[in-house]
């Protein structure tokens, strides 16, 4: 079932108050303030070394783009986290989105609203 | 629907069935492909969306018991307390093939959780402890959710090529054939027909100078 078994790095991207609770159980915790920093530090997280990167969705908001750009690789997993200030909704959306894609129709979320 | 621009020959009618064939046949294996795809994303996006749910939630409590840990000691005091990390996180990783698309498969390495806590409890509120606790806790939930979030993301992604191939395929690839193939039998009837006049005219002419010059003898 597995073609080729790794070892990958976990790491964290958001504000200083949402990620040093990670730092406690081993994730690579970095902050980003804005649009260059997170790019930046994004773009050095994938080289290959990290299997997941969580970014908080505050960060996530910021750089739509470079996050599209990684949804068709493999490795790493960009997947938003909500930070400490609560869910924006932006993870929720993204499955939205893919729903929306694959599907055409929203059949997901319909059902709630 | 406009047809493709070939010479109407007996050899490009044959050659033209045989895509038709070919077209027909993918076509079909496409659909197939696509409906199976579906299935499987249906069934992955439900248990991402579960998932989410769960991590969101939990993931925001964690987070708040982390603020008031905060909000209680010195900001010094906690980031001193964590800046020696008892374990490190690693993960295994590997490749699965969902229908031909290759997601990763992420599984978080045992880890020996003798001390999990790498600090004193002097100068720090319980809190910290709770969060701490309550996120390694989570780590496995927020893993697969990892995985199961990026296997959605690729599965979507592939459904909507397949969908344009299958699209391509029904709307104007076989179309397409299908009007060049009529279009190539009417023209090749029609050569045959105009051939065989011409021959029952030119009989008809011989026949016609025959009799004309029987008659006088």
């Amino acid at each position: 079932m597995y073609d080729e078994v790794k070892t990958g790095r976990i790491a964290v991207i958001g504000d200083k108050d949402s990620i040093l609770a990670f730092k406690a159980v081993g994730a690579e915790v970095y902050t980003a303030a804005n649009v260059f920093e997170a790019n930046e530090r994004l773009k050095k997280l994938t080289g290959g070394e990290y299997a997941v990167v969580f970014v908080t969705e505050d960060v996530a908001a910021l750089i739509p783009d470079t996050l599209a750009k990684l949804k068709t690789r493999t490795f790493p997993a960009v997947i938003p986290i909500p930070s400490s200030k609560g869910s924006t909704g932006l993870g929720m959306s993204g499955l939205k989105a893919d729903v929306e894609k694959a599907i055409g129709a929203d059949i997901l979320f319909n059902k709630e609203d | 629907m406009s047809r493709l621009a070939v010479n109407p020959t007996r050899m490009e009618l044959r050659r033209l069935k045989t895509r038709l064939k070919t077209a027909t046949r993918g076509h079909k294996l496409l659909k197939d492909k696509s409906d199976e795809m579906i299935r499987q994303f249906m069934s992955f996006i439900r248990e991402n969306k579960r998932l989410r749910e769960e991590v969101e939630g939990e993931l925001a409590e964690a987070l708040r018991s982390f603020m008031l840990a905060r909000a209680v000691s010195s900001s010094q005091t906690i980031e001193q307390s964590l800046c020696m990390p008892a374990l490190k996180a690693d993960v295994r990783t590997g490749m699965k093939n969902v229908m031909g698309v290759d997601v990763p498969s992420i599984e978080i390495v045992p880890q020996k959780q003798e001390d999990l806590l790498p600090y004193t409890f002097v100068g720090t509120s319980g809190d910290l402890d709770n969060a701490i606790l309550k996120i390694s806790a989570l780590m496995e939930k927020l893993l697969r959710l990892a995985e199961v979030e990026k296997t959605c993301n690729m599965l979507a992604d592939e459904i909507e090529k397949n969908r344009r191939r299958v699209n391509a395929l029904e709307y104007v690839m076989i179309p397409q054939l299908n009007e060049t193939i009529k279009y190539i039998i009417m023209k090749l009837d029609e050569n045959e027909r105009g051939s065989l006049i011409r021959l029952m005219k030119v009989k008809s002419m011989i026949a016609e100078r025959d009799g004309a010059t029987k008659e006088p003898e």
